[in-house]
Formats: structure tokens, sequence, C-alpha cells
């Protein structure tokens, strides 16, 4: 009897005191997490684009808007289409961010091909790096994420993004971007724009998954990433990217 | 086609982020830079003639300095969680020491100073003066009222060492806002190692001319005479430090139009059309070369004292135009062109706007406003006029 009441105060103690630091349930009684559950550390999160596939329909864009409830006029991805004319300047457009998909295009004798953008969830991100309160963070699992509670919607990391991917949300005023559909992806689902896409030309990858096709994508395409003299070392890797693409 | 945009800009990159709320930022901590480094001239170099000027330059840093955080808390979008820049600073960025910076330029340099140099003064008002007036001077004793010829030289020998101290925390003040800037590798308008020392020579020459205008503004407001020896004194280093700066900027210029690097045409281009205003006529032209000709012109030729107040105060008045015209060109110009160099958009400031130019003229006057109260309650100067002689 004793040595039961004793344990159940040590019990109550140690509750007590985690629960005062914030501690988890399972942290509290001990209990291991499901062997299922989502461990950061076993991911690596990136994504690989094949331009070739790519039709510039925009259901990509669409299916992110309406699942990150992303403002009118703000694009956490966007497509764009390159007409390159050879000895000229490449003529670039995304009406929308190719929300409702592009015009046909008349002209025939020209190269063109559609690029799709996202946050390119670099590992030496200079967003993170300039955010004077660690608001903006690379998560262990490789996503570059914004706290919304802690953003001070100074914009530095807009400024300091190389490929436009951050925007102040007006209806926070915070700094909001791609998430790589965090809140899907920790549940074992792709991202929205991924699902959607239906040539599958844009895939959600995990390099830390010696399983994932990325690894056979990586060793047999010639990839590219975008501004690689940025030296951000992203993790979106494009197939037959071509040159004239910022 | 989206409206005042020309070419392709990436979608999230039409709106400018940063307004012109940021151009008065750093303009403002320049004018403080400036201010105090022409006070350290007196104090620490020991140049005379500008000794009328001393106590004047000291408070028009002050009262700048006090305004320079606002146009960054009201363009916040969470001003209210500002202050977490002090409680969790993130260590890589180079905004998070701002306020750091601030607190100690304004704390341990400026107001210690200005404390120190008036301390007698205070005492003095604190006996002479009734009712509340002698309250609000008790208290800026801080509780210190002996004014011995002893304490006077301890209150002069730290206000040395704290001007020594100041002139390079005046440096990093400003060189630091120009680090801000030139530190941004996705921006080739901005990515500079010269950003810094640019800014901090811009921030001397506008800080000594608004001083010099706000002297001869006192003046002319107190019919007293103007010291043209001091006032020539001023022109000289004005002139000499604008030198240096012109020097680098077009060191910046010839660099980039010589190295010609995948930015240059995009760059050159706005350069042209939609920054040829600002940035060819207005800082370069007139705001730059026209008063460096000025005051080359007086250190050249001999004009009366009428003459050279009235080129002094031109050439200032052009100087402060030019350098605002500078921090415009940066902060705006950085913005208009897209990081993917096919395309530009456009800037217009609204008028009643959170950050638009309605607030940023009540920011813009909000100095002199502080400045009247501070010469109210601290007089730089006796009553005929002369400086004080309160140090060595």
């Amino acid at each position: 009897m004793d040595a039961s009441r004793r344990d159940l105060f040590k019990i109550g103690g140690k509750i007590l005191v985690l629960a005062s630091v914030g501690a988890t349930l399972e942290q509290i009684v001990g209990a291991e997490p499901a062997p299922d559950a989502y461990k950061m550390a076993d991911h690596w999160w990136g994504m690989i684009i094949d331009i070739e596939e790519c039709i510039g329909c925009g259901n990509c864009v669409r299916a992110c808007s309406k699942e990150n409830k992303v403002p009118d006029g703000y694009f956490r991805t966007w497509v764009e289409r390159y007409v390159v004319e050879e000895g000229k300047q490449p003529q670039v457009e995304s009406p929308k961010g190719a929300m409702d998909g592009f015009p046909p295009l008349t002209r025939e004798d020209v190269k063109s091909f559609f690029v799709p953008k996202l946050c390119n969830h670099c590992a030496d991100s200079p967003c993170v790096q300039v955010c004077p309160v660690g608001a903006t963070f690379l998560s262990p699992d490789g996503v570059v994420l914004v706290d919304p509670n802690y953003c001070l919607g100074c914009r530095y990391c807009v400024q300091a993004c190389p490929y436009g991917c951050r925007y102040l949300n007006p209806g926070t005023d915070t700094v909001d971007k791609c998430t790589l559909c965090y809140h899907r992806i920790t549940q074992g689902l792709t991202t929205a724009c991924c699902e959607n896409c239906p040539t599958g030309a844009r895939q959600l990858v995990d390099f830390k998954n010696p399983k994932d096709p990325v690894h056979e994508f990586l060793r047999k395409n010639m990839v590219q990433v975008l501004k690689p003299y940025m030296a951000t070392q992203p993790k979106v890797y494009y197939k037959d990217l071509d040159g004239s693409v910022r | 086609m989206i409206a005042g945009v020309d070419g392709f800009m990436y979608p999230n990159e039409v709106e400018l982020q940063w307004s012109l709320l940021i151009v008065l930022y750093p303009y403002i901590t320049g004018l403080v830079a400036g201010a105090f480094i022409l006070a350290s001239l007196e104090r620490v170099f020991k140049v005379e003639a500008v000794k009328p000027t001393y106590r004047l330059a000291l408070l028009t840093a002050l009262a700048f300095l006090l305004v320079a955080p606002l146009p960054l808390q009201l363009h916040l979008g969470h001003p209210e969680r500002s202050y977490e820049m002090y409680t969790t600073p993130h260590g890589s960025s180079a905004m998070a020491m701002f306020g750091f910076v601030y607190l100690w330029y304004l704390t341990v340099v400026l107001l210690l100073e200005i404390w120190l140099e008036f301390r007698a003064d205070i005492v003095r008002m604190s006996r002479t003066t009734k009712g509340l007036q002698r309250l609000m001077y008790r208290a800026l004793t801080l509780g210190s009222q002996n004014v011995s010829p002893a304490a006077r030289r301890i209150d002069d020998q730290v206000g040395y060492i704290v001007t020594v101290i100041g002139i390079p925390s005046a440096f990093l003040l400003h060189g630091y806002v120009g680090f801000i800037f030139g530190s941004i590798k996705a921006n080739p308008w901005w990515s500079s190692p010269l950003m810094p020392i640019v800014f901090l020579f811009s921030a001397m020459v506008s800080g000594i001319a608004a001083v010099l205008l706000l002297y001869v503004g006192s003046m002319k407001i107190r019919k007293t005479i103007i010291d043209m020896r001091c006032l020539d004194t001023i022109a000289k280093y004005l002139f000499y430090v604008f030198v240096v700066d012109f020097s680098l900027e077009m060191l910046d210029l010839i660099h980039r139009t010589y190295e010609a690097d995948e930015s240059f045409r995009s760059l050159n281009f706005m350069v042209h059309t939609k920054l040829w205003g600002s940035h060819v006529l207005l800082q370069i032209c007139m705001g730059t070369l026209a008063p460096l000709a000025i005051l080359a012109a007086t250190q050249l030729w001999r004009f009366s004292a009428a003459r050279r107040r009235m080129l002094y105060v031109v050439a200032c008045s052009l100087t402060e135009v030019g350098i605002f015209a500078m921090r415009w060109n940066v902060v705006i110009g950085g913005q208009l062109f897209s990081k993917s160099f096919l395309g530009y958009t456009t800037y217009k400031v609204a008028f009643a706007a959170k950050e638009g130019l309605l607030p940023s003229l009540a920011l813009m006057l909000l100095p002199f406003l502080i400045f009247v109260v501070l010469v109210k309650v601290l007089p730089p100067w006796t009553a005929d006029g002369s400086a004080y002689k309160t140090h060595a």
C-alpha cells in the first residue's frame, strides 16, 4: 500500500512537472509514439518537375489556391510559359499565375514550354537567414515554413527570396508561402498541386526514403535547379530545364 | 497584361513590399549619424570653428533618432510583435541587430553625451525656474547637483570618451543600415559590399548639410549673427565628404557597367526609364553635381559673406534632395525590376494610406517639432547667440 502510494505521488509529480513544461501525454506516460506516426527526422522533402510533361492547364494553381486558401492575386505556386525565339529575349507570361491556364499559342516557329514554380524549400535558404526573429525556419524534414503567430510582417524575407515565392498575406498581415502542403504530407498524403496534376509533371519526393523514385530520376535524367549560382541549395529539381528560365 | 507592369514579373513581385516609409528609415538614420559625426569634429578632432553647431548637432541627432524607428514600426504587419527583435533576435539576420544598435546609440551614446554636455545648465535651470519647469529640470538632473569645476572636468572627460565611442557607433548605425540592403544577394541593385560605406558617407553628407541648414535657420529666426567662420568650415568638410561619397557611388556605377553581369541590361534599362527622373536628374545632376559645383566654387573663388551664405544654403538644400533621392532609388528602385530580369513594375505612392504620403510627411515633420522642443528645453546657445564654452 505504501509503495503504491509512493508510486502515485511519483506519477502525480511527474505529470505536474512535465505538464508545466508543456509535455505531451505520450511523454508523460512514457509511451512510445505509434509505429506509423510521422517522424520528421525520417524525411527530407522536395519536388521533381518534368518540364516536358507540364501542359500548362493550371490545375496545380487552382488546387493549391483552394487547399491553402491563398488570397486572390497571390500565389504559392504558379506556372510560367516561356516562348523562346532564337537570338531574342524570351517572352514569358503567367496570366493570373496560370489560374485559368493559358490562351493557345498561335506561333509554331518558336520554342515554347511551361515552367511550374513554387518555393524551392532551399536547404541554405536566404529567407530563413534574414528573418529577424526566426519566424521563418527550415523544419527538420526540409520544409521552409513561416510561423504566422510570430512573423512581424517586416518582409525582409520577401526581398531575400531570389525566386519571388513569398508575399504578405493581406488577411493575416504576415508573410505567406508554399508549405509543401505540410498538413497533408505529414499525414502521408501528397501535395494538392501534385495530386491534381493530370500528367504527373510534378511529384513530391522524399530524399531520405531509399525507395523513393527520386533517386532513379536524378540518376537517369539531366536535371537542374533554378538559379544555381545563388547557392541556396534548392530542393525542387527540374528535368529538361531550358537555360533561358529565370 | 497587368496594369503598371512592363514585361514579365513573378506574380508575387508586382506589388512593392517596401514603401516610402522604408525610404524614410535610411534617410533619417543617415541624418542622425551625419549630425553626430559633425558634432564629434569639434569634440574629438578639435575643429574649434564648428563649435557654434556642436550642441545643435547633438540635438538634431537626437530629434531624428527618436523618430528613426517609427517608419519601421508603422510599416510592420504586426507592430505589436516588434519586441520579439529584442527577446528572440535571430542571430543570422542582418536586421535583427537593429534594435540593439539603435538602443546602444540612443542611450549609451547620444543621451549620455547630451546629458553630460547640458548637465550644468540643467542644474542651473533647476534652481532658477519655477513650477513644472523646475520639476522637469530637477528630474533631468537625475539627482546629480554637483557642478563644481572638478565635477565638470569629470563630465568633460566622460563626454570625450562617449564621443570617441560614439564615432564608431555612428559608423555602425548607418553602415549597418547599408548592410541590410547590401547583403541581399537576390537583389543585384542592392547586393554590393560598397553599400555600407556608400550609405555611411551619404549619411555624413546629409547630416552635415542638415545641421548647416538648421544652424542658419535658427540664427535667422533668432535674428542673431551667423558665424561665417563656422559656416565656411562646415561647408569645407561637407565638400570633402561629398567628394568621397560621389567617388564611391561612381565607383559602384562604373564597376557595374564595366562588369555588366546578367542583371546589367535590366538595371540599365530601369535607370534609363523608370528611374531616370529620380536617379539621373534628381540624385546625380541636381542633388550631387550641382551642390558639388557650388561647394567647389566657394572653395575656389572669393564671395561676399552674404553670397556665401546663400550658396551654402542652396547647396545644402540640393544635397538633402539628392540624398533623399538616393534613398528612394535604392529602396524603391530595388523593387521595380523583376528578379527574372524580364520586366518592371510601377510604384505609386498612396496619399492617406498607412504607408502613404501623409504619414510619411508627418514622420518627416516630427523630428523638427521634437527639435524645437529640445531647443526650448536645452538651449544650445547663450542669450547673445554664441556657443556655450562648456568643455575644453
